[in-house]
């Protein structure tokens, strides 16, 4: 019978829920046994294969592309897991929500204290895309299955998480594996 | 600001007795006298009064009538609830924006008028209103309201905007007002002839406690809304231990859609003074207050009048009509713009010169309420009842209405219907009947008790006006078939969003994401499952809350999800790409695409 | 008066003294209410509703019930707990709670009653509304992204400090802690030593120059959920 397959990505976040799932050490031979990976920057597959058993999300919606990724995930995923506090809440990126667009580009590309830009224009490459008005926790732009929360989750949270459904199982973490920091 | 800042400050905080407990008062008159409360003048007020600087900007802060930033020597402050809207109050409002040249919450550049929106005034059936400074203006069109802003610019005096009296006492010279009474239905109890004093003289003929058993035996209960048997809450007053006891008649009409006690205060403030005597001489009290909403201030020359007259013909002050050591007073209380000071214990926070805060029950006012003082409050309605039971016995009283429910009650209704205004009914009458009465029958819907009562479908217009059915402060706003009672429902939202006050989680928050979701359902945006998510955030505010407004302010939604489930049906639908239907793309990028100053690929593919 | 007062929380006996709250009765007998805005030596306030309880089938804020004779008290019940995590799911989409950089994390209250809750993540979307942040006073800042508005440190600094150096201004979601000053903390009579310094049971008011001394790990709330400290005194 063919292993399940796993799909990653990290849309406004840092890596690091990567790193920690990196940090299973060892037990991530266990985890090839159990599963393939598909699209994932572990891999680095950029497309989907086909369908997919569990999507894990590292990161918020920042932007126009990372919902466009969000979704395709949804489409492709049969559960979807926000991974982290940024795919949960924001996190870090979203404290600009708070603070209005134009003055989070100009920060960024005009006034920040180590901008060099003498052309005084904000980058306007296709490839670069659209900013959204605030940063959308996962939850808000697709439904989500499961929130490991932590910034990043410990890599026993992802390992609990990720075998018991992988093996049928309720995901029921002990207290000690639910942080949010 | 003026340079004899600390000399007004002294006088008027001289004028209060240097009393902190009446910095409600004393910050009104720095407010009319500045048109705010700035901060060298909290620094000011704090140091007269020994209390500190951030006490008085905490109470200046609650009320929507005060400021610390200055306004305009002239405040437009147009009616925004439901039924003004649904007589053209937003065309109105526009009117007002383009004369002036400003938005909403702005003030002239030359500062002399400011605009603002406010809660319901107790005029729905007069729409729609607005108050300008103290000046009630009624049945305002878009023509009424620029000539409004060029005679202000002309002589900036509101008074000079009232051109036609009202009916009534709305003609006395201390009220001169354009406001219309519209008592559409006298009943037997409360719009009767007034015999002045009679009640006073009987009650003082027979003892404390026996004034008590007669209210008892009229069964007479609250008018406010609650039911709260008065004869019981005047022996747990009387009961309650202490030297000092009080009676606070509650005049804060605010439920939205009612205006029943601006007619009574109006029209027989005598009978309301006389009920609030009564009390305190059943209960042991020797001082009222009458608290009376700030948007009520055009009646309070009027009524601090007719309570001069008390005192001179001895019905108020020392030994009353020669009973001696009874003794019994009261003064007036002005609001500033709070709809949560109606209720009881945040109105007697504010007439403490605190925030409108409610109080911590227990203790209940009865064991401790104004200053710590075994208190009794009543509504203007109920004050009435009793006098009427003093003057005529509790038997004629009760001979009205149902076992539960004795008496008649005071309806305001408003909406779509021919003939708006007071309804006395006796209780026990037909929801269908009191359409009849107000011209209102094709109605789909009508809400009973305001927003905070329930929206009542047409299957059940044959339900009665009583405590045991539909129980209602009064407030019956009616809607007709083009009426849409999800947008009504959302407009009621918005009334407790803004009138919260914002010191229990459940309704500072969860109001707010109430009206979200609501606003994503009407938008179109909905799935079953948000039926459900309404359904149990209303109930978690309803229960959770700590006061009697968030009890109740999950009810425009909670009974309308009950009462017209099929217009939520019609709205929600079930998808199955996994997406949030709330969650909008193309508007979450329209910002970046006006700076960046490219369409997005991604929103508009 | 009888000197003690029987009643029953969830079926259980409990022995309460005249003028107790049922709060603090329970927690005499090792019964965990969940609360929040409530703190031993201040006055009661209210305000949370977290610990809110059914008395004799009716809610009753359980930091301000006084016990009575024979009063039925229902406390963790499905429903009452479900009503309390809504609250607690409230005050996380009100504020902006950052736990992953948050001094207080570890130790703070309201993150340790949504882990107690079992609370991944919040069901009601975001709010993210602007707070300010007050770093003027040179011991003690003022995140108010981070304030439940739960008063601890309005009554402590009024009540035990005899200061006043914090109050409440504007109402309903506006409204939000000011201090007794023109706008900032540090043109207050506030001392890194005062009551009001360490009231705050989230990351709020927080003295500087001590954040993230203890490691992670041995953090209040690290191992032991919030009141299991109460609970294991229960006989």
């Amino acid at each position: 019978m063919a292993k399940p397959k796993v799909a990653t990505t990290s849309l406004a976040g840092c890596f690091g829920c990567h790193m920690s799932i990196l940090d299973i050490d060892e037990r991530i031979l266990k985890l090839v046994e159990l599963v393939d990976f598909d699209k994932s920057p572990i891999d680095d597959i950029k497309k989907f294969t086909g369908r997919c058993a569990v999507g894990l999300i590292e990161g918020g919606c920042c932007n126009e592309e990372n919902v466009e990724v969000l979704r395709s995930f949804r489409e492709h995923c049969d559960v979807l897991i926000s991974l982290g506090d940024c795919a949960i809440m924001g996190g870090i990126p979203a404290l600009r929500n708070t603070i209005p667009l134009q003055e989070c580009y100009d920060e960024a590309y005009l006034n920040g204290p180590t901008v060099h830009n003498p052309s005084r224009q904000i980058p306007n490459d296709p490839e670069l895309p659209l900013l959204l008005h605030k940063v959308y926790p996962c939850h808000e732009v697709v439904k989500i299955d499961y929130h490991l929360a932590g910034c990043p989750p410990p890599a026993d949270t992802i390992w609990e998480a990720l075998v018991a459904l992988l093996t049928n199982k309720p995901v029921a973490l002990p207290y000690e594996l639910v942080k949010y920091d | 600001m003026s340079d004899n800042l600390p000399a007004v400050v002294h006088e008027i905080c001289q004028a209060h007795g240097g009393d902190r407990t009446r910095l409600m008062d004393i910050v009104r008159a720095m407010q009319q006298k500045f048109g705010c409360v700035s901060g060298p003048a909290m620094e000011l007020l704090a140091k007269e009064l020994s209390i500190h600087r951030v006490e008085i900007e905490s109470l200046v802060s609650f009320y929507s009538f005060l400021s610390t930033r200055p306004k305009g020597q002239v405040v437009i402050r147009l009616c925004n609830d439901v039924i003004d809207q649904m007589a053209g109050a937003d065309e109105v409002a526009r009117a007002f924006e383009e004369e002036l040249g400003i938005k909403f919450g702005q003030t002239t550049p030359d500062g002399k008028i400011s605009l603002e929106y406010t809660a319901c005034i107790g005029m729905c059936d007069q729409v729609p209103a607005a108050l300008v400074n103290d000046v009630v203006v009624t049945e305002l069109s878009t023509d009424a309201a620029r000539r409004i802003v060029r005679e202000l610019r002309k002589h900036g005096d509101p008074t000079r905007l009232v051109t036609r009296h009202g009916d009534g006492c709305n003609g006395h010279e201390l009220v001169r007002a354009m406001v219309m009474n519209n008592i559409r239905q006298r009943g037997s109890i409360i719009f009767t002839p007034t015999n002045r004093g009679e009640a006073i003289r009987k009650a003082l003929a027979i003892t404390p406690a026996e004034v008590i058993r007669a209210v008892k035996t009229a069964r007479l209960r609250g008018r406010g809304g609650a039911g709260f048997p008065t004869g019981m809450k005047w022996e747990f007053t009387r009961a309650a231990g202490g030297e000092q006891r009080c009676v606070l008649c509650n005049a804060d009409e605010g439920e939205p859609g009612t205006f029943k006690d601006r007619v009574l205060l109006t029209e027989m403030p005598d009978r309301v003074f006389a009920g609030m005597t009564i009390a305190g001489y059943a209960i042991g009290a020797d001082e009222g207050i009458l608290y009376l909403r700030g948007e009520y201030a055009y009646l309070r020359a009027y009524l601090e009048q007719i309570l001069a007259k008390r005192r001179q013909d001895n019905l108020l002050g020392n030994n009353i009509l020669g009973k001696r050591a009874f003794k019994f007073d009261l003064r007036i209380q002005m609001g500033a713009g709070a709809y949560i000071c109606g209720e009881e214990t945040a109105l007697i926070s504010s007439c403490e010169g605190l925030r409108g805060d409610p109080k911590n029950r227990p203790p209940f006012p009865a064991q401790k309420g104004y200053l710590g003082r075994p208190t009794v409050v009543n509504n203007v309605e109920t004050l009435c009842c009793v006098t009427k039971i003093l003057e005529e016995g509790p038997a004629t009283f009760a001979e009205f209405g149902s076992q539960g429910s004795t008496g008649t009650k005071l309806l305001s209704i408003s909406g779509d219907c021919r003939s708006r205004g007071v309804f006395e009914v006796p209780f026990g009458i037909k929801l269908s009947e009191v359409l009849k009465l107000a011209g209102g029958e094709d109605a789909i819907a009508v809400q009973v008790g305001g927003a905070s009562g329930q929206m009542v479908a047409r299957e059940e217009f044959n339900r009665t006006i009583c405590y045991d059915d539909l129980a209602t402060g009064g407030s019956l706003m009616v809607f007709g078939p083009e009426r849409n009672v999800l947008e009504v429902a959302d407009k009621f939202m918005a009334f407790f969003v803004e009138e919260s006050c914002g010191y229990c989680t459940p309704c500072r928050v969860g109001n707010v994401l109430l009206k979200d979701r609501l606003e994503r359902i009407t938008a179109g945006c909905g799935e079953p499952a948000d039926l459900e998510y309404l359904q149990e955030l209303g109930t978690t505010v309803k229960t959770m809350s700590r006061c009697g407004l968030g009890q109740t302010s999950a009810n425009p939604i909670l009974t309308t999800l009950k009462n017209f489930r099929a217009t939520y049906n019609a709205l929600v639908k079930k998808r199955g790409d996994g997406r949030q239907p709330a969650f909008d793309l193309a508007a979450a990028v329209a910002e970046a695409e006006t700076i960046i100053g490219r369409k997005s690929t991604h929103a508009h593919a | 008066m009888s000197s003690t007062i029987e009643f029953t929380i969830n079926g259980k006996d409990i022995t309460g003294r005249p003028g107790q709250t049922v709060l603090e009765a329970a927690q005499d007998a090792g019964v965990y209410i969940p609360r929040l805005c409530y703190m031993r030596g201040l006055a009661a306030f209210g305000a949370c509703r977290v610990c809110t309880v059914l008395v004799n089938g009716r809610p009753q804020a359980a930091c301000t019930q006084t016990v009575a004779p024979g009063m039925v008290v229902e406390n963790n019940t499905e429903k009452m707990t479900a009503f309390r995590r809504n609250l607690i799911d409230m005050l996380f989409v009100e504020g902006n709670h950052f736990c992953m950089f948050c001094e207080k994390s570890g130790n703070c209250e309201l993150q340790a009653l949504a882990y107690r809750f079992g609370i991944a993540a919040p069901k009601y979307p975001y709010m993210f509304q602007p707070r300010e942040v007050d770093m003027s006073h040179g011991d003690v800042f003022i995140d108010r992204n981070r304030c439940v508005l739960c008063g601890r440190c309005v009554r402590a600094s009024r009540d035990v400090d005899g200061k006043h150096v914090f109050d409440f201004v504007g109402r309903g979601l506006h409204k939000r802690i000011a201090v007794n000053a023109e706008a900032l903390l540090g043109d207050t009579e506030l001392a890194v030593t005062d009551k009001a310094a360490e009231a705050c049971p989230v990351g709020a008011i927080v003295k500087k120059r001590v954040g993230y001394a203890v490691p992670v790990g041995q953090r209040l709330y690290d191992h032991k959920p919030i009141g299991s400290e109460i609970e294991s005194t229960a006989l």
